[in-house]
């Protein structure tokens, strides 16, 4: 089992306060994701849950029970950090059954779950080497190895991935997601990378300051956001907002489209633009287009477009993929 | 682009570092060469070639028993470390690992003390060690070692584990670690190499303190720099003799020296780059 709740969590250091108050509820086998920019005390509410930080107040329940005031070890939690946080004069191995070793298992039981571990993660070949021997990617294996042996009711994963290179990123996002669906243990995984956030999430948090935004599954997120932060937050490139009178020709105070539901076009349209950047990925291609009447706007076509810096260009947005937010920024 | 080194700069530098080389090592050589010596080639001024006679080494064994001083000398540097240590790595873990504001100012004062003049207490602490009865004992003098070196340990300690990533720390909390399995099975062979070369350091600057072993020494507690001093005497000098005594004195812990000069390295430029 893996429920956590969260009950008025405050946490201050000294005088500034990281998170006001938080209430959150995390189903059992859920995969959540902490999303938000540097600073929005997604890893301290981690750290809270781990318990590696005290809260100032309020109650964090795991399976209905008051973990509160109670130290790391005692709440059945893992955790992958993002410097992997090995033991570097241990071996694979040892780094692997440390916690089997601290839980007092004996070494018939740690033997097996390790080299258990070890073949989930493909890392048989490695057991005899020592952390500094190993690639990012398989440090990174290990760390999460250490984690799984114990079978804790949680994963914790702080941004396991931001050390790694883009490549390995997607690779190891897989893996984690493939291991995710196989252990159907529960996951609170923090990230700034939005793109984790929306492949891997069954349940995303959008932090801001240090308050919840919304939160919902990636797609409630990306059709319906509630307020213009997660409107610019979630979805890749960035949502437009417009603020001015074409956002009042439509009765709001900022009216926001994203740059996939924009239709293009040489001849007519809405809006007259030119083409300052041309970006052709082959599979997409993201332009930024100079406006009179909306400023730059971003537009992304699917396949390729024969267009350049330069070029004049016609945009039209899709009519029912509109957002319009009222003056204090919430949707509406 | 690269730096062309060419064969000649190449030249240069190495003739220049050697030169530089010999230049420090001169004096230890010069002392080698005069302990090789009679007295009387001794004295007749500058000279590289000795007769290669031992009669010097052989006088110092004889006259003056070189294995007390030498005894004295070595449980003094061993006694002071290990005491240093039991004292400085708790005081060095508790700074590293929970810092306070004041964490900072501690560290300064206690570095603060290395900085005032040792003959600024001499008159109090002689008299302490007479009233005491510590006087030209191996304890006092041991404790005394302890405690003009302490800050250095503590100093070198506390940069050792300020190193340790505090998230190697709180995975192995997650893993299940007590306080105590996080000190034995993470933090201590983490530090190994660290305590080991403070320990080095501390068993050099220990094993050549001279003011306060030649001070609060008679015969009983002197070790090898008192005895060293002990040939520059009213009789007059024996330079031969002083010579040979030196070397005596300097060999065991420059063979030490030289065999983990590795580890010391690595101790004293810790943390200059990461």
């Amino acid at each position: 089992m893996g429920n956590i709740t969260l009950r008025n969590v405050k946490k201050s250091f000294g005088n500034v306060v990281i998170i006001p108050d938080i209430n959150l509820d995390i189903e059992d086998g859920e995969f959540v994701v902490f999303v938000g920019p540097s600073g929005c005390g997604k890893s301290t509410l981690l750290r809270l849950i781990a318990g590696l930080e005290d809260t100032t107040s309020g109650v964090i329940s795991i399976d209905g029970r008051d973990v509160t005031g109670e130290a790391p070890a005692k709440r059945k939690l893992a955790m992958v950090f993002q410097s992997y946080a090995l033991y570097p004069h241990m071996t694979v191995a040892k780094n692997i059954a440390f916690p089997l070793k601290m839980a007092g298992e004996d070494k018939a039981t740690i033997e097996k779950k390790v080299g258990d571990a070890a073949r989930i993660l493909n890392l048989t070949d490695y057991l005899e080497r020592r952390p500094g021997q190993l690639s990012g990617g398989q440090r990174q294996r290990v760390a999460i190895g250490r984690a799984i042996v114990r079978q804790p009711s949680a994963f914790l994963f702080d941004e396991p991935l931001s050390n790694l290179d883009a490549a390995l990123r997607g690779t190891m996002r897989l893996e984690i997601s493939e291991l995710h669906h196989q252990l159907k243990t529960t996951m609170v995984y923090v990230t700034h990378d939005q793109i984790e956030a929306m492949t891997m999430a069954d349940k995303i948090v959008v932090l801001n300051a240090g308050n919840i935004e919304q939160v919902g599954s990636p797609m409630e997120l990306y059709n319906s956001p509630k307020n213009l932060f997660v409107a610019g937050f979630i979805g890749s490139p960035k949502m437009n907002l417009v603020a001015g009178a074409p956002a009042e020709k439509l009765g709001a105070k900022t009216i926001g489209f994203r740059p996939e539901h924009i239709a293009i076009s040489k001849t007519d349209g809405e809006w007259k633009g030119t083409v300052g950047v041309a970006e052709h990925l082959g599979s997409d291609t993201f332009l930024h287009v100079h406006t009179d009447a909306l400023g730059t706007v971003n537009v992304r076509a699917s396949g390729e477009i024969q267009v350049s810096h330069g070029d004049t260009v016609w945009l039209t947005p899709d009519p029912n993929r509109i957002y319009r937010f009222d003056a204090a920024g919430l949707a509406v | 682009m690269a730096r062309a080194v060419t064969t000649r700069t190449k030249a240069i530098n190495t003739a220049v570092a050697w030169t530089i080389a010999l230049v420090i090592f001169f004096p230890i050589l010069y002392t080698i060469i005069t302990s090789l010596k009679t007295e009387s080639e001794a004295i007749a001024g500058f000279n590289l070639i000795p007769s290669f006679t031992i009669e010097s080494y052989i006088a110092v064994q004889t006259q003056n028993d070189y294995f007390k001083p030498f005894m004295n000398s070595v449980i003094l540097a061993l006694g002071s470390t290990v005491l240093a240590l039991i004292v400085a790595i708790p005081a060095a873990w508790a700074m590293a690992f929970s810092p306070t504001k004041h964490t900072k100012d501690i560290l300064m004062w206690m570095l603060s003390t290395k900085m005032m003049p040792a003959v600024a207490v001499l008159v109090p602490i002689y008299l302490i060690f007479l009233r005491t009865g510590l006087m030209d004992t191996r304890i006092g003098l041991t404790v005394m070692l302890m405690l003009i070196n302490l800050p250095i340990v503590v100093w070198m300690l506390y940069t050792y584990f300020r190193e340790i990533p505090g998230e190697i720390l709180e995975a192995a909390r997650m893993d299940g670690a007590s306080l105590w399995n996080e000190i034995v099975y993470i933090l201590t062979p983490m530090a190994i190499p660290g305590i080991a070369s403070t320990m080095l350091l501390n068993i050099i600057l220990a094993w050549n303190e001279s003011f306060w072993t030649i001070q609060l020494t008679t015969t009983n507690a002197a070790p090898l720099t008192a005895f060293i001093a002990s040939f520059s005497s009213p009789q007059g000098l024996f330079w031969a003799k002083l010579s040979a005594a030196s070397t005596l004195a300097i060999a065991p812990i420059l063979i030490m020296g030289w065999f983990s000069q590795k580890q010391l390295v690595r101790g004293l430029t810790f943390g200059a780059v990461k």
